[in-house]
């Protein structure tokens, strides 16, 4: 919640213009303290992950700190699949920063990298959080005192601190400030942007027998954290997809007793209709550059893929055929969308030209593959593949057309990955509820995001939100 | 009554006209004429009564289809509670064809349907989880419109029926044994 106050505050002006200009139907919805509680449990780890130790932050305050940050940043570096935190029994002392280090102790333990940090109390409850990344076998070499060469003048360079930095916060960013440090630490460590300041966007289906608003459409931190419900129905509601800038979310409601695409503004909740043609209006998606929403119609007969025009509302369809053709997604340039289509006899994925209009098949192994997604770089196509009867997320080189299966859960669908590719959120069925479940790119890493309230299904990663 | 009254008076303007015919006494073409009179009163008289006489057996007529209407009208709530509860057929796994032994159930919702020309239905389609929840939505709605198609067939006019598909969102039974997963492959026809 903190991002989004945050970001609330940031823009009070556009939120004032939203809601004088609201045009939108009127969202019975508001901010409201959703009750899955997701928490993720990691069910396979990578062995080869990199030993890090998160020290406890040195805090000298007597009140209880709101949020334990070494907690948050260990959890997340964990997450990523790529870092193996140090537990507290583990570490041979708990510094709050580089000065205090007694490196070779570190090295006997084998850890290479240590988090340090503390936090004092400034004016207002407002808190200074300072923390340094420092990598040991440098400093061991260096004995912490490297040397370098600035304008002739041989300076004290401290190389050996791969980042130092400090900040004031208020009490309610704690968490966020958490994954920031995350996203700061796993860049320096792995030359890849962090992910751990974004979003995920869901469906839940509470029990229709008894809840008379079962559907509802909630989002929440990537790691279930913040869990807010942006809307609930009594018809289905489907298909999130995040616009680019990570304000608004496109998504399917039946509350009209009929499919009809909508757009809401996950701060204001003011939301606009954007279709209500006869049959299917399904499977939005944002374009990279937020202009256009790619989408399936079938108000010609059967489904077909169409792009509309944000601002004019205009609409050019892309397919052609008697055959279904549907779950539109956009490549990374914005010039093609790959999209399921059973026009060879079963759903296969196809990708098409928007400039034109020529579509080719690109999935050939299994017995299906449905519901694309693709990689930021452009270099995956991760699908849902169905092998002998089996539903898994696969990942296919988009150079050689090798595919790899990553998941061995049951009915895995809705894959959605994560802005910085590392990592792939999807729906699937464990102990006969419907849940979400994460995998690494490379399918070494797994872990579930169990509910404890309802059937979760349809994740949506969010963009970048810094 | 009015008749009678009338009567009475052509009576007593007949007296008068014989009183006064007895001073000069009647020619004959007044007795001619007053028999004329007399003839048209009684033509008047007997078309009055054959309109009362045809119009109470119009009002009868009219009871009697006015009965029968509803009659007709309470056969159709019947016949159209006993469709709804015979309102839904199955699909075999990614199949949208209509299986043979659900033809003659729709064959009863065809013929209500054609009867009943200002009767609209919704189709609603469905799917079973398998598959991805945007695939099942096109699926269902093939579905939906293969009942569609039976029904156009069967003459039921295309204005009568709206397709809605509603994939694997509404589950009839939780759970993905084979046989939730076969009640939830269905398609129903909801009156509306």
């Amino acid at each position: 919640m903190s991002t989004m106050k945050r970001l609330v505050r940031v823009v009070p002006t556009k939120l004032m213009l939203l809601m004088l200009c609201a045009i939108g139907l009127a969202a019975h919805s508001q901010w409201a303290k959703a009750q899955s509680n997701l928490r993720i449990v990691i069910t396979e780890g990578m062995n080869n992950a990199r030993p890090i130790a998160v020290v406890p932050f040195k805090w000298d305050g007597a009140s209880i700190l709101p949020e334990s940050l070494a907690d948050v940043i260990g959890n997340n570096l964990q997450r990523s699949g790529k870092f193996s935190p140090v537990s507290l029994s583990n570490m041979p002392q708990f510094p709050s920063s580089d000065t205090e280090m007694d490196y070779s102790a570190w090295a006997q333990k084998g850890i290479d990298t240590v988090l340090t940090g503390s936090i004092s109390a400034v004016q207002n409850g407002q808190y200074l959080v300072k923390f340094e990344l420092i990598d040991v076998l440098r400093a061991q070499l260096t004995g912490g005192e490297s040397k370098t060469l600035i304008d002739g003048n041989l300076v004290m360079a401290k190389d050996h601190i791969i980042v130092s930095r400090e900040k004031i916060i208020l009490a309610e960013d704690f968490r966020q400030y958490a994954h920031i440090i995350s996203d700061i630490a796993y860049e320096a460590l792995t030359g890849e942007k962090g992910a751990f300041l974004t979003r995920i966007a869901y469906i839940v289906v509470r029990d229709r027998d008894t809840d008379p608003l079962p559907y509802q459409l909630v989002i929440a931190d990537y790691d279930g954290a913040n869990e807010t419900r942006l809307l609930s129905s009594p018809e289905p509601l489907m298909s999130p997809s995040w616009s680019p800038d990570g304000n608004k979310l496109a998504y399917v409601s039946f509350e009209g007793k009929r499919p009809q695409i909508f757009i809401q503004d996950i701060y204001t909740s003011q939301r606009t209709r954007i279709t209500n043609f006869p049959g299917i209006n399904s499977s939005p998606a944002f374009s990279p550059d937020g202009t256009k929403l790619v989408m399936v119609l079938s108000k010609d007969g059967n489904p077909e893929i169409y792009v509309m025009d944000l601002a004019t509302k205009e609409l050019e369809r892309i397919t052609q055929n008697r055959a279904i053709d549907t779950e539109p997604e956009w490549t990374p340039d914005g010039k093609s969308i790959v999209y399921t289509s059973e026009r060879g006899g079963r759903p296969q994925i196809y990708e098409v030209n928007l400039a034109t209009k020529r579509s080719k098949r690109i999935t050939f192994d299994g017995e299906m593959n449905l519901g694309a997604a693709i990689t930021p770089d452009n270099k995956h196509l991760i699908v849902v593949n169905r092998t002998q009867g089996d539903y898994h997320i696969a990942r296919q080189d988009r150079e050689t057309g090798d595919m790899l299966v990553l998941t061995k859960t049951f009915l895995d669908e809705s894959p959605s990955i994560a802005p910085n590719g590392s990592m792939i959120i999807y729906s699937t069925l464990h102990e006969g509820q419907q849940v979400l479940s994460l995998v690494s790119l490379d399918g070494r890493f797994k872990a579930l995001l169990p509910a404890t309230d309802g059937q979760v299904k349809s994740p949506s990663w969010s963009p970048f939100l810094l | 009554m009015l008749t009678n009254n009338k009567f009475r008076i052509a009576l007593v303007a007949l007296a008068a006209t014989s009183l006064m015919a007895c001073s000069s006494g009647p020619s004959e073409e007044e007795i001619l004429a007053e028999a004329n009179r007399q003839a048209a009163v009684e033509q008047a008289e007997a078309e009055k009564s054959r309109m009362e006489r045809e119009t109470a057996t119009v009002a009868r007529a009219e009871a009697a289809r006015a009965d029968e209407m509803t009659r007709l009208r309470a056969a159709a709530e019947d016949q159209k509670a006993t469709l709804v509860n015979q309102n839904i057929i199955y699909f075999d796994f990614d199949v949208s064809s209509i299986k043979p032994e659900f033809i003659s159930v729709l064959k009863k919702h065809a013929d209500f349907l054609v009867a009943n020309p200002s009767q609209t239905i919704v189709i609603e389609g469905h799917g079973d989880q398998r598959g991805t929840p945007e695939y099942n939505i096109a699926l269902g709605e093939r579905r939906g419109q293969s009942i569609e198609t039976y029904f156009s067939n069967e003459g039921v006019s295309m204005s009568q029926i709206t397709v809605v598909s509603y994939g694997e969102e509404k589950p009839a039974v939780m759970g993905t044994s084979e046989y939730a997963m076969a009640q939830n492959r269905r398609g129903v026809v909801v009156y509306e």
